[in-house]
């Protein structure tokens, strides 16, 4: 046991853990809210069990003077609320973690090789009128141990709990205030130095979280029309969505299946609306026909899909980057779509607004795929870029001559929609003729398919190329797509391999044409992934002809942490690849 | 030559089939409602009666099997000034598509739905469906169905609907009248007609609609339900007409926000970022 104060310089870990209903969330919450207000870099992430009551849940919160945007394993201060806390957390508990808990309600071992410091929040709570304000106390505790002045958490205070009555603010502001009282003894006790440079003039940034980040980019995509049908974790976009539905004057219906809701949503397009759904695998499997429909109607569709573990329903609360393929290859016959894979907020808001212009220009199916890390992932950022101009709609006036599906020569038809103009818009799911009505000619049918998949030249053109994070001439390139890129990031920074560079991947499919300079440069390449069998590796063999010689997967359910991909990467280069 | 007619249109139909005076009956409908066919859009699914959007003109959504019901939906929610008239078989609005019977009736938007209910899968070659009667011998059902046949207007009535008929492709009359007030309805209406197949169903033919069925007696009171329940339940002799009509319900565009300050559609809207970007400040940590 190490009784001097632990030092923890410009960059905090701190985790809360509890059972669901014990209100971590809304500590979460206060603190993320103040300390961004004080100026620190915040960044916040949580894993929780799918239950409403009990079971154990946590949120990491790290709090730094420079930008960090990825889970670490390593705990320097957790708060665990109840006696499953501890065990819960054991694998991320080290000589480093000073624990501070109530220690009746946590019962700690007695040979812990950590830290484990008494504060009583859950009695005190009990004095102040409920085991419900234990939150408040660490939330109080924790802004005192950061050096947020009082007052400034006390302002928070009524707006954060506006709505509820006096009684129950006074009791919060009392065990705010308790929080403060345990925090000062502690800091005399010199137990721990958090010591983190504020930036004053980060104060103001946007605090948003992934789900926030997509349907932010929906809106700034024109989005006025959602069906859905709820499925964790891609809920969350619904939620916000529906809540702005007035505001925006969206469409936004719970439909009775996530066939119905990708049905209606066709139905949105082809009549001229900007419409999404939102899902995550299970639903996206039903939906797969519908894709289909859309493929050789040519109606555009947005999808969001928020990956969890399968098969089936498999982990409903967790993550994983296992549906890919799913994406990639769903739905019968043959047709173009796109495919982005967001790996940090800014991204997800522009590439959700891109995905809305790709789809209506060229008439194409173009998903967001994301996951349960990315949406319940948040932090701070300066800006978000929602276009300088709106998006325009690609819809003409239809006069009489019309056809929906005259064959043109970059493969995309004119788009009317009923109702405007003369003309008249007839959409099929059979194989048609150009003015839409349903045909067996064999000889229109090749006529029409080339017509369709000369739409992915387009996309082709339009692609995305990855990012290169280090020298893009290095020997070694790793790679990785989606929510990893922040997180194999910042490892990589860590390692200090100049002969190892990152190539990562926001559009996964189709692949821009620089792939092949960028990746043909190294001499190795190392893959990390979110799943079992390395579905994007075997993208980059097929479509780019790259041997992976390395792989880095996991599949456990959570995300991958900075230090888990440090030492895979390690291993794997160490073993030569 | 009316302006819903299509001229020169190979139909795939068999000779005799009761799609015919179905397509007949709505164009008629359509005509005498004067609307155009550029603000008519017709969504069907997937089986013979699915096709019969092509042969007529006006928009068209032909589908995926079952699914014509959302996609409707999502039509006249994008653009409530059109006329939308799901249409389509037995197969594909009972069968497959039954669940989106049941919750677009809950919806409730103002949409017809027709459906050419011959009792048998014409398009796979004379499979039971679900409305086939007890016993009905088809190369699947080598003994007869054994199958309670769906009674789709009792259920529409049951669940809520707001609009409930029944007619017989044989009586064109009455199937263009209550077409036209289907069209009429504010709200969620269910036209059910009786549509002999002369290719697979040998019980339920001309003849046998005839002499089973009979008009809703004058002194049927639609607007009680359980009056219309008790019509419904009938299965000695079936009765066409109006079961039951309810007016008043607001219709599910109607109870949208989009359209509660701005009618127009959703494609004629422009889009502003300045909104977008005050709610993205609210996203501030401080101000």
């Amino acid at each position: 046991m190490n009784n001097t104060a632990r030092i923890i310089k410009n960059d905090l870990s701190l985790v809360l853990c509890g059972g669901a209903g014990q209100g971590i969330q809304s500590v979460e919450q206060f603190l993320v809210k103040i300390l961004a207000r004080e100026g620190f870099y915040i960044y916040a992430t949580k894993e929780y069990m799918s239950r409403v009551r009990g079971g154990s849940n946590s949120t990491t919160i790290r709090i730094s003077s420079h930008p960090k945007r990825a889970p670490v394993a390593r705990m320097d201060i957790l708060i665990p609320l109840d006696d499953k806390a501890l065990e819960h957390m054991a694998p991320r508990l080290s000589a480093e973690t000073v624990v501070f808990g109530d220690e009746e309600a946590v019962k700690p071992p007695r040979d812990a090789s950590w830290r484990f410091v008494d504060i009583p929040f859950s009695k005190a709570a009990i004095e102040i009128g409920g085991p419900v304000f234990a939150n408040m106390i660490a939330a109080g505790f924790l802004a005192g141990l950061m050096g947020v002045a009082k007052a400034i958490s006390q302002s928070l205070l009524e707006t954060f709990f506006a709505g509820a009555g006096a009684d129950i603010i006074a009791k919060d502001a009392a065990a705010l205030e308790r929080g403060y009282d345990e925090a000062a003894k502690v800091l005399e006790r010199n137990i721990i130095a958090v010591e983190i440079d504020r930036h004053e003039n980060r104060s103001g940034d946007i605090l948003i979280n992934g789900a926030e980040a997509v349907a932010l980019g929906a809106l700034a995509g024109g989005c006025d029309f959602i069906a859905a049908y709820p499925m964790s974790p891609s809920t969350g976009v619904l939620t916000f969505l529906a809540g702005q539905s007035l505001d925006f004057e969206i469409v936004v219906e719970q439909a009775e299946d996530e066939i119905a809701a990708i049905n209606m949503m066709l139905g949105a397009w082809y009549a001229g609306a900007r419409a999404m759904v939102t899902t995550s695998g299970g639903g996206f499997a039903l939906m797969e026909e519908a894709l289909s429909l859309a493929g050789v109607s040519e109606t555009p569709a947005v999808i969001h899909l928020a990956q969890r573990p399968g098969p089936a329903t498999g982990l409903a609360t967790r993550t994983e980057q296992a549906d890919l393929n799913l994406v990639l290859y769903a739905g019968q016959g043959e047709f173009p779509r796109v495919i982005f894979a967001p790996g940090t907020l800014e991204e997800a808001a522009a590439l959700t607004r891109r995905a809305f212009d790709l789809a209506d220009r060229f008439q194409v199916q173009a998903f967001v795929l994301t996951d349960q890390y990315f949406m319940d992932t948040y932090y701070t950022l300066r800006s978000l870029d929602v276009g300088a101009d709106p998006l325009a709609r690609h819809i003409e006036e239809t006069d009489e001559s019309y056809r929906r599906y005259r064959i043109t020569e970059e493969g995309v038809s004119p788009r009317g929609v009923p109702g405007f103009g003369d003309g008249l818009v007839v959409a099929d799911s059979h194989e048609h003729t150009e003015d839409g009505h349903i045909t067996e000619n064999l000889q229109v049918r090749p006529e029409m398919v080339n017509k369709r998949l000369r739409k992915l030249d387009l996309l082709r053109q339009e692609a995305l190329p990855p990012l290169v994070t280090g020298d893009e001439g290095a020997e070694i390139a790793v790679i990785c797509w989606g929510s990893t890129y922040p997180i194999v990031q910042e490892a990589l920074a860590g390692m200090a391999r100049p002969d190892v560079c990152l190539v990562s991947f926001s559009q996964v499919y189709p692949l821009s044409g620089e792939t092949k300079d960028l990746l043909g440069r190294a001499r190795k390449i190392i893959a990390v992934e979110g799943n079992a069998t390395g579905q994007f590796s075997r993208l980059i063999a097929l479509e780019m002809g790259f041997n992976v010689h390395g792989k880095l997967l996991k599949y456990d359910g959570l995300s991958f942490t900075v230090e888990e991909v440090i030492e895979g990467l390690s291993r794997i280069l160490s073993e030569g690849v | 030559m009316g302006q819903f007619d299509a001229i020169g249109k190979e139909i795939s139909w068999c000779p005799g089939c009761g799609n015919f005076p179905i397509l007949n009956a709505l164009k008629s409908a359509l005509e005498g409602r004067e609307l155009k066919p550029r603000d008519v859009v017709l969504v069907s699914g997937i089986g013979q009666a699915a096709k019969l959007p092509h042969y007529m003109i006006a928009n068209v959504f032909n589908g995926l099997h079952g699914r014509s019901l959302p996609v409707a939906t999502g039509i006249k929610a994008a653009n409530p000034g059109l006329t939308v008239i799901a249409v389509s078989g037995d197969g594909c609005m009972y069968g497959e598509g039954g669940n989106h019977f049941l919750h677009a009736i809950r919806r409730n938007p103002d949409i017809t739905m027709i459906v050419n209910n011959n009792m048998v899968y014409g398009l796979t070659k004379g499979q039971a469906s679900p409305t086939s009667p007890l016993g009905l011998k088809t190369p699947i059902q080598i003994e007869g169905v054994t199958e309670i046949p769906f009674n789709p207007v009792a259920i529409a009535i049951a669940a809520g609907a707001s609009f409930v008929a029944r007619s017989f492709a044989g009586d064109a009359d009455r199937t263009r009248k209550l077409i036209d007030m289907a069209i009429g309805h504010k709200g969620f209406a269910l036209v059910d007609i009786f549509q002999p197949c002369v290719s697979f169903n040998k019980v339920n033919t001309y003849q046998w609609f005839k002499d089973n069925t009979y008009a809703i007696e004058d002194s049927h009171d639609a607007g009680d339900p359980m009056a219309a329940m008790a019509l419904a339940l009938r299965e000695d002799r079936l009765p066409l007409g109006l079961f039951y009509r309810r007016e008043g319900r607001s219709s599910f565009e109607e109870t949208l926000p989009a359209f509660r300050r701005d009618k127009r559609p959703l494609y004629d809207r422009p889009m502003d970022l300045s909104r977008l970007r005050k709610l993205i400040d609210k996203k501030r940590t401080a101000r």
